[in-house]
């Protein structure tokens, strides 16, 4: 029992920085239509800010500070490289996407130097008793920035203005222009909350463990969380990424005692076996809508 | 004053639209823009809202001004905060927004006068305030045209631009349409009205125009458009064959051009 328990919160702690990371990927879906992978290099580059901030000022000023610069990034990156990209084919935007990621890598990268940097955060691998069960600080620090950055991101994009401007231009750009939403810039702005999102998650992804310069491939683990969630729900990622945490967290426990014909290290790869079964029962994700594709 | 000089509207480069296009729509009255079916008037909307763009189109002759001034090239947001708003044909709520949602969104450029306009578009539309908070998307159609209308109204405009609003409303609805219209123009605002439907349209408007193939080819106060016999033949319905919507006139041609 006590395992089960302690699984359960790792998969939920780590899963919380998926959610994170799947959020960001949507946000940026649901306003240009495309999936960004320079989002693990935006990741990253929010974690090495974080490592090298986190000293001067602190871990808790250090993420909102990293969150902020790796906005202004976002928001640069979408306005010099994608907007002149309107009307071309998707999938060219993907791959110049792809092209960022690296670019962006390779400058990180030497920040980074050879070694694992320490982002600087409070909790390294402390645990706190949570009735009688030794839990790990950073899992719960994980759930509570999932919380608040998810709490915030509803009321945002439910009650404010630009939120529902943003929502707006992702249903109909057309019918936005005319209400007078500037629909270009509420794409820049989605790039840049995409960015700052996932360098508040790149700060957790480190925090224990530090980051190093293969850190970047666990953005990826968002994907499947995605494709389950539904690619255009906010609501669906993070419990798509809930879920991929949970999943890879009872394999990583048990698959060696109860499946070891598997191998080692399958909980790599259970996201996948996960995402293939949602899409089996569920061809547009637990949460997405049928008609992703709209003209 | 609203006025149109001279367009000339191609798409992609190479398809002529309009063809020198003049229109005026003075302050205060309602303008009726008549047409058959890809007679140009969305595309001459399109122009004054600023989304020729977004349809690979271009103005590449002839002027739209504002009180002299031109406006042609600004962007659909600079066009609307100056006080031209438009309702896009086939109303376009967004139906998974609740009705107050759609109309906030309206509110975008005001966001000052949002609580004034609210109640004033409930006031002109009662029945969304009954729906307030339901999903757009499961309002009749008459209640679509009105929320449509509503939103535009939420920008507090000086001209509203309305493109077929009485498309695909069963008779009655298309009656409370039109006097929607002219109480919106009784509190103010100007409007210019594109319709097929050219009776509901010459009955609330102070002035019509008729638009062939992109070109202008009638001028006239809307009470001599309503006498005219052309009009009332082809557009009217009220020709030797009966009933006849200005629809079937698209089909009248294609007809004539089978034969010949
Ligand atoms: N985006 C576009 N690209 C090319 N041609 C277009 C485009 N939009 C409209 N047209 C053409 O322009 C003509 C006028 O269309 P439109 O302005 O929609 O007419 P109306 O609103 O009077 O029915 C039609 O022949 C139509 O096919
Ligand atoms: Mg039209």
């Amino acid at each position: 029992m006590r395992d089960v328990l302690l699984t359960v919160v790792r998969g939920l702690g780590f899963g919380s920085v998926y959610a994170l990371l799947a959020v960001s990927f949507v946000i940026i879906y649901k306003s240009s239509k495309v999936v960004s992978f320079a989002q693990p290099a935006l990741m990253l580059a929010g974690a090495v800010l974080v490592s090298y901030l986190a000293g001067p000022v602190g871990f808790y000023l250090a993420v909102p500070l990293a969150a902020i610069a790796i906005a202004m990034l976002g928001w640069g990156l979408e306005r010099t490289t994608i907007r002149p990209m309107i009307g071309r084919p998707v999938f060219v935007v993907a791959i110049i996407t792809l092209g960022l990621d690296i670019a962006i890598r390779v400058v990180v990268n030497v920040f980074i130097g050879p070694d694992v940097r320490n982002v600087g955060d409070p909790w390294g691998l402390s645990t706190v008793d949570v009735l009688g069960l030794p839990v790990q600080e950073r899992y719960i620090a994980m759930a509570v920035v999932l919380l608040v950055v998810g709490a915030g991101l509803f009321a945002f994009f439910r009650y404010s203005r630009y939120g529902l401007a943003m929502r707006a231009s992702s249903l109909d750009q057309e019918t936005a222009l005319v209400q007078g939403v500037p629909v270009g810039s509420m794409t820049a702005l989605a790039w840049a909350m995409a960015a700052g999102i996932a360098a508040v998650a790149g700060a957790f992804v480190g925090a224990g463990g530090g980051v190093d310069q293969s850190t970047w491939v666990i953005a990826l683990k968002a994907l499947p969380a995605i494709i389950i969630g539904g690619l255009d729900s906010i609501g669906g990622a993070v419990v798509g990424g809930l879920l991929v945490g949970l999943v890879e967290s009872f394999f990583a426990t048990y698959q060696g005692e109860y499946l070891p014909f598997l191998g080692q290290n399958f909980s790599l790869v259970s996201p996948y076996v996960l995402l293939l079964v949602v899409l089996l029962v569920r061809p547009y994700g637990l949460f997405g809508t049928r008609e992703v594709e709209r003209v | 004053m609203l006025a149109v000089s001279n367009l000339e509207v191609v798409y992609d480069d190479v398809v002529l639209v309009l063809r020198g296009v003049s229109l005026e729509v003075p302050d205060g009255k309602i303008v009726g823009l008549l047409g058959a079916n890809g007679a140009g008037k969305t595309t001459l909307l399109r122009a004054l809202s600023g989304l020729l763009d977004i349809h690979h189109g271009a103005v590449t002759r002839g002027q739209i001004t504002l009180d002299g001034e031109r406006i042609d090239h600004l962007d659909p947001q600079q066009v609307v905060a100056r006080g031209i708003s438009q309702v896009l044909e086939g109303r376009r709520v967004f139906g998974e927004f609740s009705v107050e949602e759609n109309l906030r969104v309206g509110a975008h450029t005001r966001p000052k006068d949002r609580a004034a306009n609210l109640e004033r578009v409930y006031d002109l539309f009662p029945r969304l305030l009954e729906r307030r908070t339901q999903a757009a998307g499961y309002l009749s159609g008459g209640e679509q045209q009105m929320l449509a209308m509503g939103r535009a109204m939420m920008s507090s405009p000086r001209y509203l631009l309305l493109d077929e609003p009485s498309l695909g409303l069963a008779p009655q609805l298309v009656g409370s349409i039109r006097d929607l219209i002219s109480q919106i123009n009784e509190q103010g605002t100007t409007v210019l009205l594109v319709e097929q439907n050219a009776s509901m349209a010459l009955s609330i408007s102070d002035h019509g125009y008729v638009l062939e193939t992109g070109r202008v080819v009638m001028d006239k106060p809307a009470q001599e458009l309503l006498d005219d016999s052309d009009i009332q033949e082809f557009y009217l319905g009220l020709g030797a064959e009966g009933e006849r919507s200005f629809r079937d006139v698209k089909h009248y041609k294609r007809r004539k051009r089978w034969l010949s």
